[in-house]
């Protein structure tokens, strides 16, 4: 069994008003020096037998598919 | 014969039933469609209501999109179709490629809710002949992921087609780009729209009966077909 980490964030030059909520709660805490957060989502995915070139080559279709909307967002994958 | 205009129910449809009712009032005739269900009945259009489908797990509409029905309403709405998604139903036409762009947060963060202005922009999709081109509209808005993106040419190029549906006449509510409330696919075939016509068919329940124009103008285009 392997595990398969996808991790999908928000394209740069898309507006994440999430991210800046989450930085003015941070310089509220008092952590000024935390210009900017982006906020994204992991994927672990379960593998059963190994996670060779096919099996990833298959995981970012699945990423481009389901797993993240390449219209806003781009995604790294990643066997740990 | 009457129009009969499809009104698909995914698991978290809310406004299947006002769609529906829509309609009826325009002298329609709403066939429900099941999400499991691999048939379009035969429908002469189709509606995509709002609500929170699949519980907008992963992103809204994101896993409405491999619904068994859309294996069938897809290359349907390809072939022309008239298919209107409204609100959680025009994130669903987004993932599912029929129409570019997609729906992201509200810039407030919050859930908005409430009547909103908008200018109808084309007047040439089944679902808007109705509508004179500059008219202005009220109905309602109410959802938490509303604001329009797309790329700057994507942008450029619906702004330039004239595949702008409506854009918000007041205030922009929710950071949408340049305004935008609906848009078409190339054929016009394919309409979505962030706020509900369907909660503005009647001046008692709602703030105008200005939404019943989409579903009169669908049942126009039927006709003359």
């Amino acid at each position: 069994m392997a595990r398969v980490v996808v991790d999908v964030m928000l394209k740069p030059e898309i507006h994440d008003p999430q991210g800046e909520a989450i930085a003015s709660a941070c310089r509220r805490l008092g952590f000024g020096q935390i210009l900017g957060v982006r906020q994204g989502k992991r994927f672990e995915l379960e593998i059963g037998g190994s996670a060779d070139d096919a099996v990833m080559a298959r995981i970012a279709e699945l990423a481009a598919e389901l797993l993240a909307n390449p219209v806003i967002e781009e995604f790294e994958i990643r066997a740990p | 014969m009457t129009t009969r205009v499809g009104v698909i129910t995914f698991p978290g449809s809310l406004d299947d039933k006002d769609a529906a009712r829509a309609v009826r009032r325009a002298g329609g005739e709403a066939v429900p469609l099941w999400h499991a269900d691999r048939d379009l009945h035969g429908v002469d259009a189709v509606i995509l209501p709002g609500g929170f489908s699949y519980g907008d797990y992963l992103r809204c509409g994101a896993i409405a999109r491999f619904a068994p029905v859309m294996t069938e309403l897809v290359p349907a709405a390809r072939a022309g179709l008239p298919v209107l998604g409204i609100c959680n139903g025009f994130q669903i036409l987004c993932e599912a490629h029929l129409l570019p762009g997609a729906l992201t947060r509200n810039s407030g963060l919050r859930f908005v809710s409430k009547d909103v202005r908008l200018r109808m922009e084309s007047t040439a999709t089944p679902w808007t002949r109705q509508f004179a081109a500059g008219q202005e509209i009220t109905v309602v808005l109410k959802s938490g992921e509303g604001a329009y993106m797309a790329g700057p040419v994507t942008l450029a190029e619906l702004g330039a087609r004239g595949l702008v549906v409506a854009r918000y006449a007041g205030a922009n509510p929710n950071g949408s780009a340049a305004g935008i409330a609906g848009i078409c696919n190339e054929a016009g075939n394919v309409v979505g729209l962030m706020p509900h016509p369907e909660h503005a068919i009647d001046a008692l329940t709602g703030p105008s009966a200005d939404g019943l124009g989409f579903f009169a103008s669908v049942l126009l285009a039927a006709e003359r077909t």
